[in-house]
């Protein structure tokens, strides 16, 4: 026989009687109305104050009119990923494979090309993400040594009509700025460089 | 005497009711939107455009008119088609019928006649309020009925169970009122909320049955399904009596929802606040307790009491709204319990003492 622990409630003790003024429901239904009535008036007045001018009122509503405002998203939000460049330019990217090596989903192709200067020996010849197969893990932001690889563009309206318009290629992928920069963005600004 | 004046004065009162109580509900299903939003911290629907212009999202009320009248409609497999046809139609109809003896003003005088601003001016408008919210009752249960539908048709039947419980303590309500005023036409009990109570209070019904009010509210909302009383309705909890409905049928009954607040919020107004009169105002001006006086020409006066009116039902749309976004729904055993256990004695006690009160103080 195995032990088993079973959680007792006494019922009695969750049901009590109803006081005289709860039972008849009125008294209740005003503690309730006066709830919504001041939210209603606390509201109101503070979406008139904001619609004649006085911006400094606290809003009188919790909506994010989306898309003219997205919502703030958490600093370790791992969204869009983008390419750093070095003060000159260049891709911080030294196509080491690291990325393309842990990525879970499979979806980073690197091809690597040779560079003269010998503290960087390699740079990327193309970079492609396949934003249809990423699973946004982040793996390979942990996994590049040479922070070249970021997931804080604060974009997440990624949607295409194809498949192939989703592979981002390395120019799109260093065009991409942080979160800061592309605060102020339409959101469908991203669309221009995913329809086919 | 079917005079020229008398039949323009008809078809301008009843233009004037259909066009307030159908833009009226076009407003409401709008303010509810709008008013559930603000009383939960959101905004509401704001994203209908026309020439850019959104407005506060007034243009969704023509967005859904358009919504309702271009979806399929489908009629189910059923051999009553005639019946399901027509129960949206007989709900409206009735709602509708029942502001034909809501006066909106006291009368306007044109070339020798005097025409009260009320569609029919009938000596026995109570009787026939009664009468339509009786036969209301048809457009539901013809709903459920030919829905060929177990689910529908239960629905039905506990809407109908519903309303004319609900429909006693209304009758036994307003037998209270009719006591107090000794008439059962509308317009003789608003003119006679006119004068003054203790000098300075307008004598409006409130003052006279405060019980009668809160009973009259409650059955009030109960009988139109309204929240806390929509079981019948149930939006996602419960099998409504219109479930096999789409497209402009259903658009039929969520409009009978509004016209029918409108309709009990007319019936508070003109019973209980007064209908269209203004506190202090007499047919010459303004007379106020404290000796001043205001006089205005009698135009004036007839549209601050068109407007009174307005005013009156719109606040009172405005207080249902709130009750149906604050209170959370009645069971149907609890709502039937509410109905013949409680209200039903409540407004028994209340015509009886009404009436001893009335036989001791006249």
């Amino acid at each position: 026989m195995i032990a088993r622990t079973v959680n007792v409630v006494n019922v009695s003790e969750r049901r009590r009687t109803l006081t005289f003024l709860e039972r008849i429901y009125l008294p209740e239904v005003m503690r309730g109305l006066r709830v919504t009535v001041r939210h209603f008036c606390v509201n109101l007045w503070r979406h008139t104050l904001r619609a004649i001018g006085m911006k400094s009122v606290q809003p009188g509503a919790v909506t994010f009119q989306y898309p003219e405002v997205r919502r703030p998203a958490g600093e370790r939000l791992r969204s869009l990923h983008r390419l750093t460049q070095r003060p000159d330019g260049t891709p911080r990217c030294v196509a080491c494979m690291m990325c393309e090596t842990v990525c879970p989903a499979f979806c980073i192709e690197i091809v690597a090309d040779e560079v003269p200067d010998p503290n960087i020996e390699k740079r990327p010849k193309s970079f492609d993400i396949d934003i249809g197969r990423c699973v946004f893990c982040g793996y390979c932001v942990e996994a590049c040594p040479e922070d070249a690889i970021r997931m804080d563009t604060g974009i997440t309206e990624i949607g295409s009509y194809s498949r192939r318009a989703m592979v981002l290629d390395i120019d799109t992928l260093l065009a991409l700025k942080s979160a800061e920069e592309n605060a102020g963005k339409p959101v469908d600004f991203l669309q221009k460089l995913l329809v086919s | 005497m079917l005079t020229t004046i008398a039949i323009s004065a008809a078809i301008a009162t009843s233009i004037f009711v259909v066009l307030f109580v159908l833009s009226l509900a076009g407003i409401l299903t709008w303010v509810e939107r709008k008013q559930s939003a603000i009383m939960q911290d959101r905004i509401g629907a704001n994203r209908a455009k026309i020439f850019g212009l959104r407005l506060w999202g007034l243009f969704h009320i023509i967005a859904d008119a358009v919504k309702m009248f271009t979806k399929e409609d489908f009629i189910p497999n059923t051999q009553h088609r005639f019946l399901f046809s027509i129960a949206p139609v007989l709900s409206i109809f009735f709602a509708l019928l029942t502001f034909a003896v809501i006066p909106f003003g006291n009368q306007i005088t044109i070339g020798g006649h005097s025409i009260p601003l009320q569609v029919a001016n009938l000596n026995v408008g109570i009787l026939y309020i009664f009468a339509m919210m009786s036969v209301a009752v048809y457009g539901v249960v013809l709903a459920g009925w030919s829905s060929n539908n177990n689910y529908a048709l239960l629905g039905g039947i506990r809407a109908t169970a519903q309303m004319i419980s609900y429909e006693i303590t209304i009758g036994l309500t307003l037998v209270g009122v009719i006591m107090i005023y000794q008439s059962l036409s509308l317009m003789e009990i608003v003119r006679a909320q006119g004068g003054l109570l203790f000098g300075f209070l307008p004598a409006w019904g409130i003052f006279y049955q405060p019980v009668g009010f809160i009973l009259f509210l409650v059955a009030g909302i109960a009988e139109t399904k309204r929240i806390p009383f929509d079981i019948p309705e149930g939006e996602s909890e419960i099998i409504g009596f219109f479930l096999e409905y789409s497209s402009m049928k259903f658009g039929m009954f969520m409009f009978t929802d509004f016209i029918e607040t409108i309709l009990i919020s007319s019936l508070l107004t003109t019973f209980f606040f007064g209908g269209w009169q203004v506190p202090y105002l007499a047919d010459a001006g303004f007379v106020f307790p404290w000796g001043s006086s205001w006089d205005m020409s009698i135009w004036v006066v007839e549209g601050l009491r068109v407007i009174s009116f307005i005013v009156k039902v719109c606040f009172f749309c405005w207080l249902l709204m709130l009750i149906r976004w604050t209170l959370p729904r009645f069971r149907f055993d609890q709502l039937m319990n509410l109905g013949w256990k409680v209200l039903l004695p409540l407004s028994l006690v209340n015509t009886l003492v009404t009436a001893g009160l009335v036989l001791w103080l006249s």
